[in-house]
């Protein structure tokens, strides 16, 4: 935390906890989402757009309870709804909260050739600075996840933050401080995953969902924002989480190994064309005339 | 088809030749006309500027250095696909203007071959079969052609992503690349071999005439298309000539 020493510890007339106590004792940050207690209010899709000054935007009605069939460069939070058909014929119904899940290794800062514009914070939150970006839209292609979103208006592209902004202050993000039922949790990424992992437990044991479980996956070095989900073997039924999320190869060997190289291979040429100048020299017209001999 | 791409070759080289000149002196060849040299230079403008911008983003280590050239990130972006595609409608009208001599012909297989005798300067006069262009020349012409085509198809999907989806930008990427790469390694061969390497070359792109012992010694048969004459006799008759004077 930039503030760490200003973090406050009690706060008079204050109903709850103190925001961001004890985040400071750890520096990696975690968004906690527990799908299994999500009600779909879209609290905080209401507060993510109020706390980033973004515009209540049309929505789509797509005969579903989602506002919108997917995230806007101006709408960074939003709630999946899917009907899951079960073994036994029956429905089921799952609400996801869909952001960005900032990866500990994320595709997106990977694929940026724009010096400045995706930087990570110590933190783990990764960040886009408009100011820098170029809206070439490589980080759309090397996210996992399919969250960055452009503004053909401002050519740039835009995606949550995390809150970094209320996070660097020592608050929690505006979505966690508008959710009604604690599906939602801020915190360090060690606190978070062990009330991930006690839950996800709970409802092995208890709740009838044997393959419940937590969504941190290894493939991208795990994610600032986790998952509780009843099954988590199947990822992909709450809306397209993918469960073996990959950056292109595109943007990580041939970018940090075949393209340096092949650039030094190609523009070897020039010194080669020198030395071979100094060495065999020209192919003068033969032959050489009078004036080329004396010269 | 063939006869309509035709007429807008013919017709376009037909008005471009009428509204310049080139002058040819005593021992000199036409060796390029208005028209492709005009079309040469469009090609190379766009190259460099596709070519800068380009490499802006291909790398950070030049990210900083080449921006600038073009107003910053954002424009570069912005200018780096319609430097290309006017690469690519003057190199098309290239294409069909050279078709015809940059066909491939077994000679041109030989003059691969022999590349090595070539690059060593083992030879000071070119063999007798090497025409208009020779099999280097024709092989950088095709290359080209090719990535030219792979740069089309790769850059459409990295211009619009959001029509094409983010497999295909990542492909394209790769692919955009490996033809970048081929044609800067191509392209410095090229500015090297016109200058430095071969002296009398570069005018024939710039005033459009070379010398004739420039045609006899580096492109015989085309010496002997175009004068009627042998391009060794006419060579052992000047060597003789400059022997008499010394």
């Amino acid at each position: 935390m930039p503030t760490g020493l200003l973090q406050i510890r009690a706060i008079s007339g204050h109903s709850g906890s103190v925001p961001g106590r004890g985040v400071h004792r750890e520096e990696e940050v975690c968004k906690y989402i527990d799908v299994t207690t999500c009600i779909g209010c879209k609290a905080c899709e209401v507060a993510c757009v109020e706390w980033n000054d973004m515009p209540f935007r049309e929505t789509t009605f797509d005969n579903t309870y989602q506002t919108m069939p997917s995230t806007a460069w101006n709408y960074w939070n939003l709630i999946k709804f899917n009907e899951h058909p079960r073994d036994d014929g029956s429905m089921m119904w799952t609400m996801r909260k869909d952001q960005c899940l900032h990866c500990e290794d994320p595709g997106c800062l990977r694929a940026c050739p724009a010096d400045g514009a995706i930087v990570q914070y110590t933190n783990g939150i990764v960040d886009f600075q408009q100011e820098n970006c170029i809206g070439c839209q490589y980080c759309v292609s090397g996210c996992p996840f399919d969250i960055p979103r452009f503004n053909p208006a401002t050519k740039k592209v835009y995606k949550c933050t995390l809150c970094s902004d209320r996070v660097g202050q020592g608050l929690e993000p505006a979505c966690i401080k508008a959710c009604p039922t604690g599906c939602l949790k801020f915190g360090t990424k060690a606190d978070m995953l062990v009330i991930a992992e006690r839950r996800a437990q709970q409802l092995r044991e208890h709740s009838g969902f044997p393959n419940a479980g937590v969504y941190d996956p290894p493939s991208i070095g795990g994610t600032h924002v986790i998952y509780v989900l009843h099954d988590a073997t199947k990822p992909e039924m709450y809306g397209g989480l993918p469960s073996n999320p990959q950056i292109p190869a595109a943007f990580t060997v041939w970018k940090s190994f075949a393209k340096p190289i092949g650039l030094f291979l190609a523009l070897l040429a020039a010194p080669v064309a020198f030395f071979h100048y100094i060495a065999e020299g020209p192919k003068e017209p033969q032959p050489p005339s009078r004036r080329d001999v004396e010269r | 088809m063939t006869t309509a791409v035709n007429r807008i070759d013919e017709g376009a080289r037909r008005r471009v030749n009428a509204y310049g000149r080139t002058t040819v002196g005593e021992d000199e060849l036409l060796r390029h006309p208005v028209y492709t040299r005009v079309l040469h230079g469009l090609v190379a403008i766009c190259f460099v500027l596709a070519l800068l911008s380009g490499l802006a983003v291909y790398t950070p280590w030049l990210y900083r250095w080449l921006t600038p050239i073009f107003g910053g990130g954002p424009l570069t972006r912005l200018l780096h696909p319609w430097f290309s595609l006017g690469f690519v409608v003057f190199f098309g009208l290239q294409l069909l203007n050279w078709i015809l001599p940059m066909t491939w012909t077994s000679a041109d297989s030989r003059w691969i071959r022999d590349i090595r005798a070539y690059v060593t300067n083992a030879e000071t006069l070119e063999a007798e079969d090497v025409g208009f262009f020779n099999g280097g020349q024709k092989l950088y012409f095709w290359a080209i052609v090719v990535s030219t085509l792979v740069f089309l198809i790769s850059g459409f999907p990295m211009w619009f992503p959001e029509a094409f989806g983010r497999l295909a930008v990542s492909i394209g990427y790769v692919l955009h690349d490996i033809a970048a790469l081929v044609m800067l390694l191509g392209f410095i061969v090229h500015i090297y071999e016109s200058t430095a390497q071969q002296p009398g070359t570069f005018r024939a792109m710039t005033r459009g005439t070379v010398s004739k012992r420039w045609a006899w010694t580096h492109h015989p048969a085309w010496y002997r298309e175009s004068t009627g004459r042998d391009p060794r006799a006419d060579y052992e008759a000047a060597r003789a000539g400059e022997a008499d004077r010394s």
